[in-house]
């Protein structure tokens, strides 16, 4: 035995797709026992739905993560989003350009002041983003004592529409994820995250100008969160201020970490996000199919975000150990 | 040379600032209404902020050790909705209950230090999943809304007292718990446990080769968090009765109170006293909400941009320990 | 003929009120290597960070190549030619070698980062300073600290500086690592671009430097050509006082007593067949090169990464030793390679710090011994404002003191020591040699790790020399460098 076999890894990306099809064949396999089927075109495209919501808000949430940063004010961003939109729109259809063109902005600078408080004046981002959640909270509850606007049938339709089983928003999520993994690995800004991430104090050193990348991230990501609003805008045909409760943002933390993102940034993606947001959608479509009591899908989920941190830590604790010299038993 | 440096730390020291702060807030509050500081009405005060002080020195255990726990407000739910289920209005079972549930808040801890500490997940992560468990167990087990009742003698530590005491009226069992958590929690900070708790939010492995047993103090600190909130579940549940929504957010309220006290989110800083009187700060906050009549919807905007505002004021004073490119502050 | 490349004239700097830096001067001409040397806290780093836009100069005037420059970011001294390689890693792990190099400053190609031009212009950085060995697409977390620090200085060229600031490049470095650095800056000299250099060790300065420039005290003591000053008379400006002989001699009394640390036939992944003895009262020196097993046998006597072959024995008893607590419990301290890291509770008091094994260890912790901490502090001539000062503000030397406190209050037998004095001025150099010959006075057994030949060879009894983790061989305390690299290389004994 003079040479060791060094076994290929997998990545982190190629691990949790390999997961996630782990996870729908058990769920096709626990589906058909209960007599029914995961692939139907039905299950298929409740799957496919939920993918689109949480998809949007993990797709910018993976981007602050990746600076280190965190967005806890993404779930009143969207619900203030959907207000937004729904009552720019005021059931006229050729409001709705300057609606969404509203929501963006509107939800580009939530980002914005997150990020800058964030980066300027060196509030933890846990902080900052609980605090700007707070303050649209209390906005809306002062504001919206229940749903408000209008949303035209034309606008409804990038809620309800399908391509084969396929919705529209689901594409829409798909070709922004494909958008955000482009703009990390092509552009300045989005290469420039990872550095910021990884030790900001290498990046400034670099010439990085650290805040700005940072608050780019605040920015896209409330805009994300703006087209989640215009999401649940759509789906309702309304503007809602509950749809913060639905803690939409713990689900897209979820999902970046179960994506294999590092929650202290500098190395993940957006392509593993997706994936993540896939495993937690046939997750919530298995337990549907199989009616279990949806406070059980809360418990599961909990367990399932440890354990694949877990995994991830054990992983990275392997990567970081020192090459040895002395293999066991190999010594004379 | 040195000397100003010390001094110009100590007057911008965040521990100090929450403590001017109090006294701004409580300024106003008596500008507003004197008669919030006659014995009566202070006594109902602080019998109300009890619990978020008494989760404010819990939750800084955590913190100071370089962790969070977001798993306390759905624990003090948890707490409420097990007494009334299992006591069921039976005087008899309230100290068996009592038992359980100090075991339940313990194992809680236990359970996200192990989590922690062995498997190396950060408490974010277990925290987040752990409030997400108990959130659905709780709603699970009792059918989604909570049943049975508690019973009286459970309701006096939220609600009674000492009565008929001159001046103050009542003083509250709540108060009296508060003070005992607050004087133990700071003797424990000056025992070998809270320096080492301290060494290890500061720096992990230099504690760690100083033979520290890290991990053990991280779990502690989760368990004294998971007491902290069966002690504030036991407080709330007799002052404000049962529902299943009675710790929704709180933890966010608690780390909110924590960081106002000057404690820094990563571990090693601030003093648990500090804290507490963040805690203090909050609950005399929502007073002169109340006081200024404004709708209790836009209590949170106010908390949310005061949390901010303290944080980056803060954040501004600190000396920058090591060089950065930014703008040397003035 | 050489042009003046830099002029600084009258820094001056303070931070929150303190001076740091007043009215110094430094010039260099082009393709000069220059050192700049002082005691830690003379200010060498700070003068290197205005130079470098880290910091901004509150007073003086900074001209480059005959223009008036001011810098307030990074980015606007490496536009003007200016890089650095600091003391800290300066690159991210996560990220590749071409990556890293081209960090801040990617090539683009219509409006998007050109990757394969990154790669391309990093092979030929590399090729021209004559490495061969260094892929541009390793990442770089992968890599050994020499490697590491070539990609820094690639990083530095790519940003086509004139001027490069190195901060201690060779603080992380053995001494073969450091030959490597020799060439390439001799190579850099040939390419005409200049370097400052900062270091603590004088004989890199007299092999390396054509000027030096002495700080002391945030001012200038003199700047004079490397020919006309003599060692001796170097660091008698650096202190300001001659110290007469580098190392103390071994104290009067000193009696090399029983075997109190023996281990026979140790070994675990990193090291192996480690046969090593130390009495009471002996220093016993460990050499090597970097990664030949220093610090691992150190890791693995107080139970880091613990051996998993052989025995160890404390004082003729045998332990297992599976964890720094045990080692502690056994009597045996570790006075680790990185205080800031692995020694020091950075925003705790020096109080807290120098109680911190007895706080930990319920084995060692006794109120008699801590009642001692304070005379142990002032024993090691500890300069604080006093004992609630949080130990991220004193100097690195000082820092260095508390870190040995904290273990001698636990009175261990066997000491331990990772290069103690790394990155420290030498006043507090001299002070902590004066410590290692008095504990072996009083009887415990010194296990010396350093790179620093000079420092084995000066205090230790014996020395051990390790080569690919295993021992080469052992001379006597005395021995010549060459004998010592002999070993060390694995060419056996001279």
């Amino acid at each position: 035995m003079t040479q060791r076999l060094r076994t290929p890894r997998l990545g982190t990306t190629a691990l949790i797709y390999l997961a996630l099809a782990g996870v729908l064949a058990a769920g096709a396999v626990a589906v058909a026992l209960d007599g029914g089927n995961l692939f139907a075109t039905a299950n298929l495209v409740d799957m496919l739905t939920r993918t689109s919501l949480t998809g949007f808000l993990a797709i910018g949430m993976t981007l602050v993560i990746l600076c280190r940063s965190l967005d806890l004010s993404v779930g009143y961003t969207a619900a203030l989003s959907s207000l937004v939109a729904a009552t720019t729109m005021d059931g006229q259809a050729a409001n709705v350009p300057l609606a969404i063109a509203a929501v963006l902005l509107v939800s580009g600078l939530i980002g914005a002041a997150n990020g800058a408080v964030t980066a300027y004046l060196g509030v933890n981002p846990f902080i900052t983003t609980l605090g700007t959640g707070l303050i649209i909270k209390g906005y809306l509850d002062t504001q919206y004592k229940g749903p408000a606007g209008d949303v035209p049938a034309v606008f409804q339709q990038f809620g309800y529409t399908r391509i084969g089983p396929v919705p529209m928003s689901t594409l829409v999520m798909l070709a922004v994820a494909a958008a955000a993994i482009w703009f990390l690995r092509s552009s300045r800004t989005g290469h420039h995250m990872y550095a910021v991430g990884g030790d900001a104090d290498v990046a400034r050193m670099s010439g990085i100008r650290t805040g700005r990348t940072l608050l780019a991230a605040h920015v896209l990501c409330g805009m994300t969160a703006g087209v989640a609003g215009l999401l649940l805008a759509a789906r309702f045909g309304t503007g809602s201020a509950e749809a913060y409760t639905n803690l939409y943002e713990l689900d897209a933390i979820a999902a970046v970490v179960l994506g294999g993102t590092l929650l202290l940034g500098g190395r993940g993606g957006v392509a593993g996000t997706v994936a993540g947001v896939a495993i937690l959608a046939v997750l919530d479509t298995v337990f549907n199919v199989l009616q279990i009591d949806p406070f059980a899908k809360d418990v599961l989920r909990g367990v399932v975000i440890i354990a694949a941190v877990a995994i991830y830590a054990r992983r990275q604790l392997d990567r970081t150990a020192r090459r040895p010299r002395f293999a066991e038993g190999r010594a004379s | 040379m040195t000397r100003a440096r010390e001094l110009l730390l100590r007057a911008t020291n965040p521990t100090a600032t929450v403590f001017v702060l109090l006294v701004l807030v409580f300024a106003a509050v008596f500008a507003m209404n004197p008669g919030f500081f006659e014995g009566p009405s202070l006594m109902a005060f602080l019998k109300q902020a009890a619990p978020l002080v008494i989760l404010a020195a819990g939750q800084y255990f955590v913190i100071v050790s370089g962790n969070f726990d977001l798993s306390v407000g759905a624990l003090v739910g948890a707490q409420v909705v097990i007494a009334a289920r299992l006591i069921d209005g039976e005087e008899s079972r309230t100290v068996p209950v009592m038992i359980v549930m100090a075991l339940f808040g313990i194992g809680v801890g236990l359970v996200n230090g192990l989590i922690t500490t062995a498997l190396k997940v950060q408490s974010f992560i277990t925290t987040l999943g752990m409030l997400l468990v108990l959130y659905g167990a709780i709603r699970l087990w009792t059918g989604g809304a909570p049943t049975g009742s508690l019973s009286e003698s459970f309701r006096q530590a939220g609600r009674m007292g000492i009565e008929n005491v001159p001046v103050l009226g009542q003083i509250p069992w709540a108060l009296l718990i508060m003070i005992a958590v607050g004087a133990g929690s700071v003797l424990l900070m000056r025992t070998r446990f809270g320096r080492i708790l301290m060494a290890a939010g500061d720096n992990e492995r230099a504690a760690a080769l100083s033979g520290a047993r890290v991990d053990t103090a991280r779990i502690a600190a989760f368990v004294l968090s998971g007491l902290s909130a069966t002690v504030a579940g036991i407080l709330i549940g007799g002052f404000a009765g049962v529902s299943a929504q009675v710790g929704d957010g709180l933890e966010f309220t608690v780390i909110t109170a924590v960081v106002l006290g000057g404690v820094v989110l990563g571990g090693g800083r601030g003093s648990v006293l500090a804290a507490m009187a963040g805690a203090l700060v909050i609950e005399a906050l929502f007073t002169l909400f109340n006081q200024m009549a404004l709708p209790a919807t836009l209590r949170p905007a106010l908390q949310g941009a005061i949390i901010i505002a303290a944080v980056a004021y803060a954040a501004r004073r600190r000396p920058v320990p090591t060089a950065t490119a930014s703008p040397t502050p003035s | 003929m050489t042009e003046t490349l830099l002029a600084m004239r009258g820094i001056g700097k303070s931070f929150l009120g303190v001076p740091v830096l007043s009215s110094v001067d430094l010039t260099m001409n082009q393709g000069e290597v220059h050192a700049l040397v002082g005691e830690n806290g003379a200010g060498k780093s700070t003068l290197m960070k205005i130079l470098a836009g880290v910091h901004t100069a509150d007073a003086g005037t900074i001209e480059l190549d005959g223009r008036a420059v001011s810098f307030t970011h990074p980015l606007q001294a490496q536009h003007a030619g200016v890089a650095s390689v600091f003391q800290e890693f300066n690159l991210l792990p996560e990220l590749t070698v071409a990556e890293n190099v081209h960090l801040g400053r990617e090539p683009k190609r219509r409006g998007l980062i050109d990757r394969r031009a990154m790669v391309d212009a990093t092979a030929a950085i590399l090729a021209d300073l004559g490495v061969d060995d260094l892929p541009p697409t390793a990442r770089v977390g992968s890599l050994s600290v020499a490697h590491q620090q070539i990609a820094e200085i690639a990083k530095a060229l790519s940003q086509g500086a004139d001027l490069i600031c190195m901060d201690e490049p060779t603080a992380a470095l053995a001494d073969a690592e450091v030959e490597l650095l020799y060439r390439l800056v001799g190579r850099l000299r040939e390419r005409g671009t200049a370097v400052l250099y900062v270091s603590h060790r004088l004989k890199e300065i007299f092999d390396l430097c054509d000027r030096i420039t002495v700080l002391k005290d945030g001012r200038l003591v003199d700047s004079v050509a490397t020919a006309d000053i003599t060692p001796d008379d170097l660091v008698a400006k650096m202190v300001g006082r001659r110290i007469e002989s580098q190392f103390p001699e071994r104290l009067p009394g000193t009696v090399h007593g029983d075997v109190r640390l023996k281990v026979a036939g140790g070994g675990n992944d990193y090291v192996d067949g480690i046969d090593l003895e130390v009495r009471a009262g002996e220093i016993v020196g460990l050499a090597g090169l970097q990664g030949s097993g220093r610090t691992e046998i150190a890791e693995a006597v107080f139970g880091i990464a613990p051996f998993t072959r052989g025995t160890v024995e404390v004082d003729g008893a045998p332990v297992r030793i599976t964890r720094p607590r045990k080692a502690i419990g056994a009597g045996i301290a570790l006075v680790t390679e990185d205080r800031k890291a692995e020694g020091l509770a950075l925003w705790q008091s020096v109080r807290a710090n120098a109680r911190m094994v007895l706080d930990a260890n319920a084995r060692v912790h006794s109120r008699r011994r801590l009642a001692r901490v304070s005379d142990l502090l002032a024993s090691l001539d500890l300069v604080a404002r006093g004992e609630d000062q949080e130990v991220r503000f004193l100097s690195g030397g000082n820092q260095q003191k508390v870190v040995v406190a904290k273990w001698l209050a636990a009175e261990p037998g066997v000491i331990v020591l990772d290069e103690p004095t790394r990155g420290i001025d030498v006043g507090a150099k001299h002070k902590l040699y004066s410590v290692i010959r008095e504990l072996a006075a009083e009887g415990l057994a010194v296990l010396l790790i350093a790179s620093e030949l000079i420092e084995v060879i000066g205090l230790a009894d014996r020395i051990v020399v390790l080569h690919d983790g295993r021992i080469a061989g052992e001379l006597p305390g005395g021995a010549t460098e060459q004998q010592v690299m002999a070993y060390a290389t694995g060419r056996g004994p001279e």
